[in-house]
Order: C-alpha cells, then sequence, then structure tokens
C-alpha cells in the first residue's frame, strides 16, 4: 500500500512524496513507514506513543479516528495519506 | 520567496472580500524549488469554524487529503496556505503560529477592511518542528504569466 507523505514531513522521508510499504494494518503500516524513516516518528507521535492531535491520517477517505484507528485493516490497494491540521485566526482584542 | 501568478493572487484577495466579515481560507498549489514556493492554482476552501468565523479559520482535513489528491495528479504539491483577517493587519497572530504544522509551506494572509481587500503578505512556516516552529516574513512576487510548471514524471 501507499502512504502519502505531506510536504513538511518530506525532509525526514529521504524527500520522498509518497512510500509503499507492506502492512495489514495502519498500525503495521506507519509502523513500517517510521521504521525506515525514524526521524519521521517525531513529528507524527508524542513521547508517549499517541499520534499527535494535529496528525490526521486518512485511508483512502476516511479518517481513521472513525474507523478503528490503528487496528484498522487496510489492503495493498489502499492509501494512507498523512495531513497535518490546518488552522488559524485573527488576533484576539 | 513566494511567487504566484496574478489571476491567482487575485483570486485568493477576492476570496476574502466575498466571505467577509468571516475569515477565507484555501490552499496554494505549486512545487518547491529550493527556498522558493512557486504557486500554480489557489484552491477555495471551506471555513469549518462555524462558531466563530469572524476570527477563525479551519480547513477540514478529509477537504486537504482530496486537494493534495488532484493536485498530486497534476505533479501539484501543497506548498502554502491562504487566509483573510477581516478589519485586522495582514500579519500572523498567536492563534495562527499555535495552529501552524506545515513547516516549510507559506501562510498568506490579507486583510480585508469593511468588505475590501487592502494588504497581502506571506510568512514562511521555519523551524525543525513544533517546539521551535517560527514565522519568518517572505517576499511575495506577483508575475504576470502563469508559474511555469513541471510535467508530472511519474516515478
Amino acid at each position: 500500500m501507499k502512504i502519502l507523505i505531506p510536504t513538511p514531513l518530506r525532509q525526514y522521508a529521504d524527500k520522498k512524496d509518497a512510500v509503499e510499504v507492506n502492512a495489514g494494518t495502519v498500525g503495521e503500516a506507519l509502523t513500517h513507514l517510521t521504521s525506515h524513516h525514524p526521524e519521521l516518528r517525531r513529528h507524527l507521535y508524542t513521547e508517549d506513543g499517541k499520534l499527535r492531535a494535529f496528525v490526521n491520517v486518512y485511508l483512502n477517505d476516511e479518517d481513521i479516528r472513525y474507523l478503528d484507528r490503528e487496528r484498522t485493516p487496510v489492503g495493498e490497494g489502499d492509501t494512507l495519506s498523512i495531513v497535518p491540521s490546518i488552522a488559524g485566526g485573527s488576533p484576539d482584542l | 520567496m513566494l511567487k504566484i501568478a496574478q489571476s491567482e493572487f487575485d483570486a485568493l484577495r477576492r476570496h476574502g472580500e466575498e466571505t467577509y466579515p468571516c475569515e477565507c481560507c484555501g490552499v496554494l498549489l505549486g512545487q518547491i524549488e529550493g527556498d522558493e514556493r512557486h504557486v500554480s492554482q489557489v484552491v477555495a476552501c471551506g471555513n469549518t469554524r462555524g462558531d466563530r468565523p469572524q476570527d477563525r479559520y479551519n480547513i477540514a482535513p478529509a477537504e486537504l487529503v482530496r486537494i493534495q489528491r488532484q493536485g498530486r495528479e497534476r505533479g501539484l504539491d501543497i506548498v502554502g496556505f491562504y487566509h483573510s483577517h477581516p478589519d485586522h493587519p495582514a500579519r500572523w497572530s498567536q492563534t495562527d503560529l499555535a495552529e501552524a504544522h506545515w513547516i516549510g509551506c507559506s501562510y498568506v494572509i490579507t486583510s480585508v477592511e469593511g468588505g475590501q481587500a487592502t494588504r497581502t503578505n506571506s510568512f514562511v512556516l521555519l523551524g525543525a518542528g513544533e517546539d521551535d516552529k517560527r514565522f519568518g516574513d517572505e517576499p511575495l512576487e506577483v508575475v504576470e504569466e502563469q508559474v511555469s510548471v513541471r510535467e508530472f514524471e511519474p516515478e
């Protein structure tokens, strides 16, 4: 399956925009990814091993939070997208 | 340096006028060439902050996934984002910085005063991660012609 790497994280993935991995679940796929590219780990996970709150992971078009999170099964033709959140606003008065 | 075609620059400013007094937001698609970000297309997005759209914005991750995929099909990357500050300066706020996570990408802000777009500034998110991220002023160059795009070369 394919994991799409967002622009800000490509420097930690040998400048690749996509990585192919063999995995049975979302968790396995991300573990393979960070095993091959260890520098990615601190950008994706907190110190206690949880995905950072602003890191959104989509299996095809579904947010894994609404599936079975890292236990969600994946197949060969699936695509994982990692997309950090984008938000902001005007200064508080 | 952020380079953007006149047509796309006008579009992101116009978006801010259309959504006034609420904040507009969108994605900048293009390519990164060294220290330069070249914008080929701006994509207007919805602001999911229905609770306080006058001074907050959020782009739905599902929309980002779709835009990233469609851009990738055309050989374009997400190189930044834009949003507006209704009746506030075109300068990043502490909220903008706290919510910024796309290091190496441009954040374009347009001040919309009384419904009219005034100043548009660009800032690049610098740093190695969440602990040291900061915004840097980024020169913005508007070009008349369409910014050239490399032909997509499949792997």
